[in-house]
């Protein structure tokens, strides 16, 4: 026994091409880098992989760099939660938010984007806010490198287009061109799973809003009337949006509830879910409006 | 699989090491080094918190394989020569201690805060102890302990240390 488990064996590429041959080399070899969702599976033995394919050591994987002449962030798949909270937090503000809800410092200093999007599921605390800035997931495998939607992303519960010989190289995030936000509810402030999520972005240079939901349906969702409606009544306001009506709110918070699919389970039931997004979407929006130059004082006041 | 490592100054170079073993099991069952405690194995109390090359970690979540050629510190490696560290001598003192399963935990959390933070405010000190349960204590008296050793540090800052 003790042979046959000694021999499992790691692998540590320290590049990058390397670690696409191990990947293509090694198919049963599971990708590890936090390990903070791989490594509760196989301490309570319900994942034993052949092997494990460390991507710690890949060089250049835990950095970050601004590409398409500043206007998009591109996080490496090797990029803690705790580098995103310390260092990203103008450029990608709800990113980071949601990167500073996860689990505890322990937790945020090992876990990072990629893993989570790898993990895919409907509770990662990255994926609202991901949805909601239209970022899009770096893979590659041998075969060739390919840039994935994040609308395309998700494919159902713990389940994502990444095919099997492919790894995650980075996350494209356009930088923030006006406030967002992430807010989630659990019972505790720290060390939670979401029991719902949502993130918000003005996207004030592009004239669009983005929403991205959280742990109410099977994937990760974007409110998508939400977000029609709210466009439509800042047309022609993003530059002075004076006060918003709170039946605006209300209306947004309302539709962001109906854009979720969520089931009962241990964590709460679908009907306190639907509540409790229409009330972290109002949250979000009011929070977010108070930040837009030129808004009311009242708005303001709000926050 | 062979690991090569320095845990608490000590290179150790070990054969046969499961490759899915985690470094918790590595320190305790391999290393000999029982101060860092198992408890959950999901990442949840942090009873099982050690630094890997200065990163405050939970060691269930590691692969031992994943810490070739770094250097780990233990909660018996905090102070020189198996000492007491002032931050363990502030939670006897503030009677921080119950059952004392999640002190060696709450010990190198307290270490890293106060290395990264050497006056921290209450709001911090909640945060960055937040991935660290007790079951005993109700907290208060673990929050005393850091306050003290912030404050004997504050008095004579050389005995605080820094991260590892």
């Amino acid at each position: 026994m003790e042979t046959s488990l000694a021999s499992a064996p790691m692998l540590r590429p320290s590049t990058w091409p390397d670690a696409l041959q191990s990947r293509a080399e090694h198919p049963d070899a599971a990708p590890i880098c936090g390990g903070t969702d791989l490594m509760v599976d196989i301490n309570f033995g319900r994942s034993r992989p052949a092997a494990l394919l460390d991507l710690t050591s890949v060089e250049g994987l835990d950095s970050w760099e601004l590409i398409d002449d500043g206007s998009t962030v591109r996080v490496g798949a090797g990029v803690s939660f705790t580098t995103i909270v310390e260092e990203l937090s103008h450029l990608c503000p709800a990113l980071a938010q949601a990167a500073r809800t996860v689990g505890s410092p322990q937790i945020r200093n090992r876990g990072t984007v990629a893993g989570n999007l790898a993990t895919a599921s409907p509770a990662g605390d990255a994926h609202p806010a991901l949805l909601a800035c239209w970022a899009q997931v770096e893979v590659e495998s041998l075969r060739r490198p390919r840039l994935i939607e994040i609308d395309d992303f998700f494919v159902g519960p713990k389940s994502s287009a990444l095919a099997s010989d492919e790894l995650i190289r980075a996350v494209r995030v356009p930088a923030a061109t006006g406030p967002q936000q992430f807010a989630k509810v659990g019972p505790r402030n720290a060390m939670v799973i979401a029991t719902a999520s949502f993130a918000l972005n003005l996207d004030v240079a592009g004239r669009r809003v983005g929403t991205g939901i959280g742990s109410a349906g099977p994937t990760p969702l974007r409110a998508r009337q939400a977000e029609q409606m709210l466009e439509e009544t800042l047309i022609d306001r993003w530059d002075s949006p004076g006060a918003v009506a709170d039946d605006v709110i209300r209306r947004f918070g309302a539709l962001a509830g109906e854009a979720a699919s969520p089931i009962d389970d241990v964590r709460g039931s679908a009907e306190y879910r639907r509540h409790a997004l229409a009330v972290l979407a109002r949250r979000c929006l009011s929070w977010t409006l108070a930040d837009l130059p030129g808004a009311s004082a009242r708005q303001v006041a709000r926050s | 699989m062979k690991v090569n490592v320095t845990v608490n100054g000590v290179d150790h170079s070990v054969d046969h090491v499961w490759a899915l073993e985690s470094l918790l099991d590595f320190l305790r069952e391999r290393i000999g080094l029982r101060g860092t405690k198992n408890a959950c194995e999901q990442g949840e109390c942090g009873s099982c918190s050690v630094y890997v090359d200065g990163v405050l970690v939970c060691s269930c979540l590691v692969a031992a394989g994943q810490v070739e050629g770094c250097s780990v510190v233990t909660v018996e490696g905090l102070a020189p020569d198996r000492g007491v560290h002032p931050v363990q001598q502030a939670f006897l003192d503030a009677g921080a201690v119950q059952c004392g399963f999640c002190t060696p935990g709450m010990v190198v959390a307290a270490h890293c805060l106060l290395a990264d933070d050497p006056v921290p405010d209450d709001l911090t000190v909640r945060e960055q102890l937040s991935g660290n349960l007790c079951r005993c204590t109700g907290y208060q008296k673990i929050l005393d302990a850091v306050y003290l050793a912030a404050e004997r540090a504050g008095a004579a800052p050389s005995r605080q240390g820094s991260r590892p």
